[in-house]
């Protein structure tokens, strides 16, 4: 689960880590509110979506009168905007970050994720801050310093110094940076994040190290125990069909193609989009509808691909071990009826009581396209999908 | 032989008495030697109770000192799971086989902790997985029992059904499998690619090994490198790694199957295999048939 950016900071700072002085806002009037609240003479105004790369979309802006706060506030409310992670469309902005302006003198990065090879948490920290992180990875992997974080006693005195010290930090700030790396790692460990990264951490002109930036990601396995983070879920940033699915327990990724699939297992859904792309088309969306379908959750299924108007065929493809295929072929054909299905359909079974299942599919009269095996029912529906 | 476990491997359930762990305790003990193998159950409230004839304990410990079981299956929940693993641990069984799914990583990294802290000689297998299967001798775990054969193919997946998928195809093609092991799809896990990859290299009764991987993190390459430098020419490997249509930053599915900062693609980790003399398909329908093509 994704945050915006000024709830992340709410977090850092219940672990003593600064932040510039602001608030969130949802109208301009709101905006110029706080900015007078907040004082000085200049303000940053930031969007609040869950994509990265705002800055470069036009969605940070400087104001230096209380005319360039409402002016900038005016222009990045309601905008769409496009950042190389949001795709083409862009994404609604619906809140603003209004903060009080921060003297630079250098940026810094530090991030954190669970590292599968060491099976800790890993401590990412960088003198280059405020760029792309896996551009400095990719270019000059030797500017990225890494601790790996032992539970047992969390991140340690000397290592957050040592740390700090690689990365640029003066002596006389590196007990502050400490307490920003420490705090972030507690942060980190407590409200089980998956990412959790601060670019940039800046230098002030006057020796202090305030975190300009926050992005923090959660581990969805442990929202169980995380009432407080839940509440802060924004669903105007999450894709309707995934939300939707997800009342279904059903695992849906909304892809640019179109032909839609429906499969029993991550990796075989996977691999089902895989072939499909080999045989010359594009998925539509990766949909795993997990070990105990019923013919509610398969009806569900086939209503979410089929509200893509991209749809032009569907895949449906089963390994029926526990599940068996006679029930999934019932929930297809229950399906294909209940939504009166005006695409092609191919089915592909496999498993426990296979031969059943595709004489149920026979008898329903439905022009339901048999294939025998994951290849051929590729093959099929992107011929029935290309008109040949 | 086979790896990991056999006819004799004796195992207690963890969470026997909850609905999947029933059901599936069920499922095995019907498979081959199941009835003989699974002997005990545990559940801290219900000691001195039994389930379809296996007697249920209050902890791992009593459930070997009474039935010298060497092997747990475990079902508990997710909330409870790592604490289930490390009581596993702590009473020194040879193989934990999780099967849970949807187990917090911060859980996983604890409890790996302090396994590697204690020294412990304890395998764990997943968790997420659907577990370990030597044909005709015992299954633990959710696999479908009757789509395997015995043979001399060893079989190696973080994927649940996609491991099935290449079973299906081997036994159609009358290659039966040695022993199958789902490694699970969690970042923080237990036996991964390379481990299984060395057991079967080491297996005399293995002659050939099928690897199937997904995107996210470098499991996959570590055992190719691994493989090229140890074994190449000993046993002939292939791959199939699903995921060459998944978008970055998206999990698919899976807690690990996610391509972050560009790495971890399946076109990165096909290349690597290739490159370590591992033969890879992009057709998930012809495991079966690239595999038999190498031996």
């Amino acid at each position: 689960m994704k945050i915006h950016e000024y709830q992340g900071k709410e977090i850092l700072r219940k672990f003593g880590v600064a932040t510039p002085r602001g608030k969130a806002c949802f109208s301009v009037d709101e905006a110029i509110k706080v900015a007078e609240e907040l004082g000085g003479k200049v303000w940053v105004i930031k969007a609040q979506i869950h994509a990265g790369g705002r800055g470069k979309g036009g969605g940070v802006k400087v104001a230096k009168s209380m005319d360039e706060v409402r002016q900038h506030a005016g222009q990045i409310l309601g905008m769409q905007l496009k950042t190389h992670q949001t795709g083409p469309e862009g994404q609604k902005v619906r809140r603003l970050l209004v903060e009080e302006g921060a003297d630079i003198k250098k940026e810094l990065y530090v991030g954190m994720v669970v590292d599968r090879v060491t099976q800790r948490v890993c401590l990412m920290a960088s003198s280059e801050g405020g760029m792309d992180i896996e551009e400095v990875a990719a270019h000059t992997p030797e500017k990225i310093h890494k601790v790996f974080i032992d539970p047992a006693t969390g991140l340690k005195d000397a290592e957050a110094d040592d740390v700090a010290r690689k990365i640029g930090v003066p002596e006389s700030s590196v007990s502050q940076a400490r307490g920003v790396l420490q705090g972030l790692y507690k942060a980190f460990w407590d409200t089980d994040a998956s990412l959790a990264e601060i670019n940039p951490l800046i230098l002030t002109g006057d020796g202090r190290v305030v975190a300009l930036d926050a992005k923090m990601n959660f581990d969805s396995n442990a929202l169980f125990r995380h009432e407080d983070i839940v509440a802060m879920r924004d669903l105007d940033e999450e894709d309707p069909a995934e939300i939707e699915a997800s009342k279904f327990d059903l695992s849906y990724i909304s892809l640019d193609g179109n032909i839609g699939c429906l499969v029993n297992g991550a990796g075989l859904a996977m691999a089902t989009m895989d072939t499909i792309k080999l045989f010359g088309a594009e998925p539509a969306n990766f949909l795993d509808v997990g070990g105990g379908a019923t013919t509610e959750k398969v009806t569900e299924a086939f209503k979410l691909m089929l509200a893509n108007p991209k749809v032009k065929g569907i895949l449906v493809n089963i390994f029926g071990g526990i599940m068996r295929c006679d029930t999934i072929a019932t929930g297809v054909v229950a399906a294909a009826r209940e939504v009166h299905l005006s695409v092609p359909l191919v089915v592909r079974m496999r498993g426990t009581n296979e031969d059943i299942g595709k004489q149920i599919l026979k008898d329903s009269g439905l022009p339901i396209i048999s294939a025998s095996d994951m290849a051929d029912a590729a093959q099929k529906i992107v011929a029935a999908v290309s008109g040949k | 032989m086979s790896i990991l476990i056999d006819k004799n491997t004796r195992v207690v359930t963890q969470g026997i008495t909850g609905k999947t762990g029933q059901f599936h305790t069920r499922m095995c003990k019907e498979y081959a030697n199941g009835a003989n193998c699974f002997v005990a159950g545990v559940n801290p409230k219900k000691p001195g109770e039994s389930f379809e004839g296996i007697p249920i304990f209050a902890s791992v410990k009593e459930a070997k000192r009474q039935t010298g079981v060497n092997a747990s299956v475990v079902y508990v929940p997710p909330p409870f799971a790592a604490a289930a693993i490390w009581e596993a641990v702590e009473a020194e069984l040879d193989l934990v086989i999780c099967i849970t799914e949807g187990i917090p990583a911060r859980d996983m990294v604890e409890v790996k902790e302090k396994m590697r802290k204690a020294g412990s000689k304890t395998v764990l297998c997943g968790p997420n997985c659907p577990g370990i299967i030597t044909p005709d001798e015992i299954k633990i775990g959710i696999m479908p029992g009757h789509i395997h054969m015995k043979g001399r193919i060893g079989v190696v997946s973080r994927s649940g059904t996609l491991t099935y998928e290449a079973v299906g195809q081997l036994s159609d093609l009358g290659l039966g499998q040695s022993t199958a092991v789902g490694i699970g799809g969690d970042p923080v896990n237990g036996l991964k690619h390379k481990d299984v990859l060395e057991l079967f290299m080491n297996d005399p009764d293995t002659d050939a090994v099928i690897m199937i991987g997904e995107i996210g993190g470098s499991d996959e390459e570590a055992a190719a490198e691994w493989y090229a430098k140890e074994c190449r020419n000993k046993k002939p490997v292939v791959g199939f790694i699903a995921g060459v249509t998944a978008p970055a930053g998206k999990r698919m599915g899976h807690a690990g199957a996610i391509i972050s900062g560009g790495k971890g693609t399946a076109q990165e980790k096909l290349a690597v295999m290739e490159a370590c003399g591992i033969r890879t398909t992009k057709n998930p329908a012809e495991m079966g048939k690239l595999l038999k093509s190498v031996i």
